[in-house]
């Protein structure tokens, strides 16, 4: 399988309600740099071990929560492709110029999901000023700091008729669903969606509510890092909402917890290695709880009902 | 040295103590008391949304306008709140 159309989540855009502090949280604690501030404000940051401009953009507002996310995709072509295949679906099209909203980024597409989330595509942004050595490299260049996130992996979004949203990522944007949570009647709960080898770069799970964020993930290394994380989650006394733990579904080692303006982290470690081809995981809903925190066994009150 | 003082939630009568410097909601999670859930701790996710009935408090953190109005009057996220005086909360809003 060569990995082309969409390669992974690239951007994503919160509502902070501290910005000096959340700002503190990603990158003293988390480890991500800071790479620049835009003209109305907002930060621009990035995991070490990332080579694109920046991941993760903060905007101070008077509510948590998600603003919109991008998707890179391998080629201007695909872009153009994509554009048909969106408004052929059913969705209208709009188009961000050049680094007009976001620095170093080139011309975005963007459309609303039916779960009410915007998402955006793209094909070009600049290579960051520090990013991963690319001739002999070293594993980095600057020990990475605190819980040493290397870069943005996934989120979990909330919002209503996801299995349309699933259908999207499909049939539209190429990429495949490795596993899926039912009801009893066969109603979809919950669904993880993924364009490369990673178990998910997005999932959803169907709630009324449009446009809603569980959670934005970074990647670490290992269980070892996790381990880092928790320590430093400890010291800097950052609210945890579950973990150190093991998912069964992902298979992927976690933590969830907080930053300062409410939008729940998470940070994610290994994980299965996801192929097209293999048979898609179907999870019940009353074993969902066992799914999502194997060693625990069953779920927290705070995890499904939180979320901004 | 840190002044303390007693919360009671309305709808049960139960109290439990908070420091002048301690959140409400981190108080009211380690009395056991309830009764809202803890969420994020931020003033975002709005779990923790309750009407002070009396007494005095500081709100130390921005909340989250979805969840809360100028409208509504000692409407606020405990999770942002310290207390100046004794206070009566309660969840029935």
């Amino acid at each position: 399988m060569g990995l082309n159309g969409v390669i992974r989540p690239g951007l994503i855009q919160m509502k902070v309600l501290d910005l000096d502090k959340t700002v503190k949280h990603y990158t003293d604690v988390l480890g991500l740099n800071e790479v620049c501030r835009t003209e109305d404000g907002r930060v621009c940051l990035k995991g070490y071990d990332e080579f694109d401009h920046h991941s993760l953009v903060l905007r101070q507002a008077d509510e948590a929560g998600f603003d919109y996310a991008a998707l890179k995709v391998d080629s201007d072509a695909t872009l153009d492709c994509l554009e048909k295949k969106i408004e052929a679906f059913g969705y209208k099209v709009d188009h961000v110029l050049p680094e007009s909203n976001q620095p170093g980024f080139g011309r975005r597409i963007g459309f609303r999901l039916c779960t009410g989330h915007r998402l955006e595509l793209y094909a070009d942004v600049k290579q960051a000023s520090q990013h991963p050595e690319i001739l002999n490299p070293n594993i980095w260049t600057t020990p990475p700091r605190g819980m040493r996130c290397q870069r943005f992996d996934h989120m979990l979004l909330y919002g209503p008729n996801i299995l349309e949203a699933a259908r999207f990522c499909v049939e539209v944007l190429g990429m495949f669903v490795p596993e899926v949570c039912n009801t009893p009647d066969g109603k979809r709960v919950a669904t993880w969606i993924t364009g490369s080898n990673k178990p998910h770069d997005l999932a959803f799970v169907e709630f009324d509510q449009p446009g809603k964020i569980h959670h934005l993930a970074f990647f670490l290394q290992d269980w070892h890092d996790v381990g880092n994380a928790a320590d430093h989650m400890a010291v800097n006394h950052v609210k945890r909402d579950v973990g150190p733990t093991r998912h069964a579904i992902t298979r992927g080692h976690t933590i969830y917890f907080w930053d300062p303006s409410g939008n729940r982290n998470e940070v994610y470690a290994g994980g299965y290695t996801a192929y097209p081809d293999n048979p898609q995981r179907v999870w019940d809903v009353e074993q969902l709880g066992r799914g999502l925190f194997y060693y625990e066994g069953e779920l927290i009150p705070s995890f499904l009902s939180v979320f901004t | 040295m840190e002044k303390i003082y007693r919360v009671r939630v309305l709808e049960t009568n139960k109290e439990f103590s908070c420091g002048e410097d301690t959140r409400v909601l981190e108080a009211m999670k380690r009395s056991g008391v309830g009764p809202v859930l803890h969420g994020c701790f931020g003033g975002g996710c709005g779990v923790c949304k309750m009407k002070v009935l009396s007494g005095d408090y500081e709100a130390v953190q921005k909340m989250s306008c979805v969840h809360i109005s100028d409208l509504e009057e000692h409407v606020v996220l405990i999770c942002c709140i310290v207390p100046r005086s004794d206070l009566v909360i309660t969840a029935r809003i």
